[in-house]
């Protein structure tokens, strides 16, 4: 179970996250929601390590993420950057067998590459990919490859930063199932941030939305629709005028 | 009197600011060498740093000495002939290439091909959260990236100051008997009687402190770019102008260490 409790961070006079309470059940697959710049990639980070929160905590099976190894801690977790982050100098599969060549468990090239092809199968590329660069693949392709990466180590926890970002609506659709099908096959914990309804209505089992640095309304994507709650109600409806602010 | 205490005020905050960065490039540079005492420690990402930037800079920095060894031969026989010292040119070619011109010129070609491709590579790595990707990896950015580069740099820049001192000598030397009918024996002859191991190994230390600067900068400024493409320009930039000045800067300083009487 992740916990973030009371959870501040600020750049400057910009006050981004202004006391974030939230918990992600263990196997469950949470999704946040928010308008742009509202702070969800920093949350996600948060919960990394990559961005240092202000003030508050966050855990980790009732464990501060700030403490004890980091190198024990990052390999519980997979993740998906919103533009895939694949390494431009490495080829395909060595992006996705990043890991498993490196650290404790390394394992030799050969057997990291069968296990990078079979991940790459996985997510639906054909073994032929795998001595692609990165910058060969189209945006799909790209995020195919970012998936397989983050599922090669088969952690226990998948954050997925904007999975859908810059993608037509087929291959959108492509990936949601993707993400779905492996969050309950490998029975992870997931968590991901997101502003596309037609994910968040194919990945989440719970959903929690982000706004004005805080969570404003958090709950099982089957009370969504129903919530009452008007930021909520006029975010997923996609509506202009409501509480919440659009510049125009 | 306003006037006066605004200048003052922005004469201190830029001081500061200064300050802040020295502090700053120091905790960096420290940080870099003391993943140089901690495992894992990236061998493939050593040779590839040590290719692209010794193997790779050869033909620039090989070109540089050829036509600056010339064009010292040239201008030392023109001065010299205004007392009657036209024989010094073998031993002042030999003495200035490779005390001076060989590392200060090797290093900003270096600065200018390597800190701005190694701060557009890593500032890119940054703005495209390849670096956030490889610390949720598991692996250290300052030991993957950057401490790789700089033990390369260190060690590959001497090398090319050697390579490229024999080259420039090689220009004197072709100048010198092709267009200034010295004796080809007796140029040689000249260059190696007067030239001392010091000279050579003066020079190539120098190229050490040049290649650590130079990787160092391009590292520093590729880590620290602001988002978007004009960030990333500007890191480039940076780390090409700061690593020339500092190159210039530490060779005053480095000169002064080993030759002043």
């Amino acid at each position: 179970m992740i916990t973030l409790s009371n959870v501040y961070k600020s750049f400057g006079s910009n006050h981004v996250l202004r006391g974030v309470d939230l918990t992600i059940r263990q196997g469950t697959s949470m999704v946040v929601i928010g308008g742009s710049g509202t702070g969800k990639s920093i949350l996600l980070k948060s919960v990394l390590g990559l961005v240092t929160p202000d003030s508050g905590t966050i855990t980790l099976e009732d464990l501060d993420v700030t403490h004890g190894d980091r190198d024990a801690f990052l390999a519980r977790f997979g993740m998906l950057f919103q533009g895939g982050a694949l390494f431009d100098s490495l080829p395909v599969w060595q992006n996705v067998a990043f890991r498993l060549q490196r650290g404790r468990g390394k394992l030799p090239g050969t057997e990291a590459r069968e296990i990078a092809i079979e991940k790459l199968r996985r997510v639906g590329l054909t073994p032929d990919v795998a001595d692609k660069f990165p910058a060969e693949l189209s945006g799909g392709m790209q995020k195919r490859v970012g998936l397989a990466r983050a599922i090669a180590a088969e952690p226990e926890i998948i954050f997925f930063d904007e999975p859908t970002t810059g993608l037509d609506p087929i291959m959108s659709g492509v990936i949601n199932d993707l993400i779905r099908e492996i969050v309950v096959e490998m029975g992870v914990t997931a968590m991901t941030i997101t502003h596309d309804m037609t994910s968040v209505r194919a990945i989440a089992d719970n959903v929690a939305m982000l706004h004005d640095g805080v969570i404003k309304w958090t709950g099982p994507i089957a009370d969504m629709d129903a919530s009452g709650d008007p930021y909520l109600d006029q975010f997923i409806h996609g509506r202009a005028t409501g509480p919440i602010e659009a510049v125009r | 009197m306003n006037i006066i205490f605004g200048l003052l005020a922005a004469l201190g905050r830029s001081t500061f600011a200064a300050l802040a960065s020295v502090g700053r490039v120091a905790l960096f540079a420290a940080d870099t060498l003391s993943h140089l005492l901690r495992p894992p420690f990236y061998g493939r990402e050593f040779a590839h740093a040590l290719v692209q930037i010794g193997w790779l800079s050869l033909p620039v920095v090989g070109l540089t000495a050829l036509f600056t060894g010339g064009a010292l031969a040239l201008q030392i026989y023109a001065g010299g002939a205004r007392f009657n010292a036209e024989t010094v040119v073998p031993s002042i070619v030999a003495i200035g290439l490779t005390r001076e011109l060989g590392p200060v010129l090797g290093g900003l070609m270096v600065a200018a091909r390597v800190a701005s491709s190694i701060a557009a590579e890593i500032g890119t790595m940054k703005v495209t959260e390849q670096i956030d990707a490889l610390t949720t990896l598991s692996t250290n950015p300052m030991k993957y990236l950057t401490l790789p580069r700089v033990l390369a740099a260190t060690l590959a820049v001497p090398l090319l100051v050697g390579v490229g001192d024999v080259i420039g000598i090689m220009g004197g030397f072709l100048v010198g008997v092709g267009r200034l009918d010295f004796n080809a024996a007796t140029y040689m002859h000249n260059t190696l009687n007067f030239l001392e191991g010091w000279d050579v190994l003066s020079g190539m230390i120098k190229g050490s402190v040049f290649g650590f600067i130079v990787a160092l900068m391009g590292c520093y400024y590729g880590i620290n770019s602001e988002r978007g493409a004009q960030g990333v320009g500007r890191a480039t930039k940076a780390a090409v102008v700061t690593a020339s000045v500092l190159i210039l800067a530490s060779n005053y300083i480095l000169t002064e260490v080993f030759f002043s009487a």
